[in-house]
């Protein structure tokens, strides 16, 4: 009966401290969130205001002057496209591997994997150039073509490890009724693994959101996405709390929900199907 | 025979893919090692000529290097050691169901979903901010002088920027590691008598030694690319202080427009993450061949 009882009280206390460490974690963006809804006066004040007017102000400065669609669209194409040129690559790549594998086929995965590991760093100074050279600093081009090669190998063996879980018996029975490669493909193989298929755009998607090395380096206005706009907030002279977090607030928010929705899937692209 | 033939038309699928990454890894790579020992700064294009080891020379007596090496190092092993520890210590105390666990459980992974300039530019300006940030309050509170955390402790600063956003992505794995575990086992050994810490050091920590070498090679791969939260909180400072080798082959490369020196620093930093990368691949390649 004392058992119990000190399970009960052990269980509240456990309860209770994973709610506080939890929101500990999330403070910062609360926090954040909450500051874009201040005048910019209420966000400086010490000691901080909890209890405050809430104003929209921010919000429409930043979409008045700040031209934060600008950039908004910029992350939507340059992410967007990422994720569809790396698809249309990753998908025929995964299929072959998966289902013709040749004796070469697990060094090729892990070849793949090992490009993931090579610092950007040390491949920036040639990227720089050939993109000075054939005018492509500052374009959107630039950024998608390298936004989908660095996510390559993750979409490549996030899709793999789908395709090996289907069985191979619906494909050939495909095949038997005469379908071609490409028929099958479309019709039997991306219908059944949507689900891994959407995950794994998701987290392209999310990633190359996020990118700040190469959006930051080879960008200066007019292919400049999120990343960048955030950054020159960082500046002395543009100090404005609200306004930063009224940025970063929409900047954040879709990537966050998405990320929310599709926790689970995200494990098994990013430990390369070694944790699922 | 004709089986073979057919299927290999099959195989060119994956054709794209490897020869886009060859190209993406080779001709950048190549270019890199070959600027490594020339003399060319972009402020005087026709001045280039082969310089051969000097650049490396040039880098490796540079006081900011060595700092750099060391810099990157501690950045990486900190934030990998406080994810690591508190993403286990999380994950258990969240293990077990309770009402609200979801929503638990989607606060402590959002910082993830975070991109690096925000979470830098929030750390750095609304909590850790020396005169109006929530920190410099919250010390106030308990009688202490607020910190200037990223003049004072900017390492230290940076790590904690770094770590918040990576401490979601180990709990992120290790709760879903742990829903594998076997229930019946823990029943089964609480039953004999086993007290928590026991349960949690022949148990857990074991079933969960695997995540946790993936989370740590995982992480290092993107920790060692640390740029953009120190590229708009400190700017590699105060002096060198924050400086890592991503953002000293950046000042090299496009502030002081040093393409040789920059590609001698690219280079080192390649053979770094290699040194990783090995132990990497053979963890991922064991699990490969496991499951099939």
């Amino acid at each position: 009966m004392a058992n119990r009882k000190r399970n009960h009280v052990a269980r509240t206390i456990r309860i209770i401290a994973s709610w506080i460490v939890a929101l500990i974690v999330f403070f910062p963006i609360l926090w954040m969130l909450l500051t874009s809804f201040k005048s910019e006066l209420d966000a400086f004040s010490m000691p901080p205001h909890f209890v405050f007017t809430p104003t929209l102000e921010n919000y429409e400065q930043i979409l008045a002057r700040a031209n934060y669609l600008h950039y908004a669209w910029n992350s939507i194409v340059t992410a967007g496209g990422a994720t569809i040129l790396g698809m249309i690559v990753a998908v025929p790549a995964a299929y072959a591997f998966a289902y013709h594998p040749t004796l070469k086929t697990k060094n090729i995965l892990l070849w793949m994997l090992s490009t993931k590991m090579l610092p950007s760093v040390g491949v920036l100074v040639p990227i720089y150039l050939i993109c000075r050279d054939l005018n492509m600093l500052d374009s959107k081009t630039a950024l998608i073509i390298i936004f989908a090669l660095i996510n390559l190998p993750i979409m490549v063996w996030m899709i793999y490890t789908y395709f090996r879980d289907i069985p191979y018996d619906i494909l050939e029975a495909a095949r038997m009724d005469g379908a071609s490669t490409g028929q099958t493909m479309f019709r039997v193989l991306i219908p059944v693994s949507r689900g891994g298929l959407a995950s794994t755009a998701l987290l392209c998607l999310i990633l190359s959101w996020n990118e700040a090395f190469w959006s930051l380096n080879l960008t200066t206005t007019s292919a400049a996405p999120l990343t960048a706009l955030v950054a020159s907030f960082s500046s002395p002279e543009g100090l404005f709390w609200a306004k930063l977090s009224a940025v970063s607030t929409l900047a954040c928010a879709p990537i966050l929900v998405l990320g929310w929705l599709s926790q689970r899937q995200l494990v098994r692209g990013l430990t390369f199907g070694a944790v699922k | 025979m004709s089986a073979r033939i057919r299927k290999r038309p099959e195989r060119l699928l994956a054709q794209p893919a490897i020869i886009m990454l060859l190209v993406w890894m080779i001709v950048p790579l190549a270019m890199t090692l070959y600027f490594s020992t020339q003399y060319y700064n972009l402020l005087y294009p026709g001045k280039s000529a082969f310089v051969g080891l000097e650049n490396f020379a040039y880098f490796f007596t540079y006081p900011s290097f060595w700092t750099s090496i060391l810099n990157t190092i501690i950045l990486v092993g900190s934030v990998l050691v406080v994810t690591v520890v508190g993403g286990v210590l999380i994950s258990v105390l969240v293990d077990e169901t309770f009402p609200g666990q979801g929503i638990v459980r989607m606060l402590l992974i959002s910082p993830f979903f975070i991109m690096p300039t925000v979470a830098a530019l929030v750390w750095k300006n609304l909590l850790m901010n020396p005169v109006s940030g929530f920190l410099a309050w919250l010390w106030k509170l308990f009688g202490a002088t607020p910190v200037n955390w990223f003049a004072d402790w900017p390492l230290f600063s940076v790590i904690t920027v770094v770590s918040w956003e990576w401490l979601p992505f180990a709990i992120l794995i290790f709760v879903t590691a742990l829903q594998s575990l076997d229930r019946e086992q823990m029943e089964a050994a609480r039953m004999d008598g086993a007290r928590g810490f026991a349960i949690f050091r022949y148990l857990t920590l074991p079933h969960l030694a695997r995540p946790i070498a993936v989370v740590v090679m995982v992480e290092a791969i993107f920790l060692l690319n640390i740029f953009a939260e120190i590229f708009v909180t400190t700017n590699g400072g105060p002096g060198d202080a924050t400086t890592n080798v991503p953002y000293l082959v950046y000042t090299q490369a496009l502030l002081e427009f040093d393409v040789g020196a920059a590609s001698a620093g690219g280079l080192v930093a390649v053979v770094l993450a290699n040194i990783m990368a090995v132990f990497l691949i053979r963890l991922i390649g064991k699990s490969l061949t496991e499951k099939t």
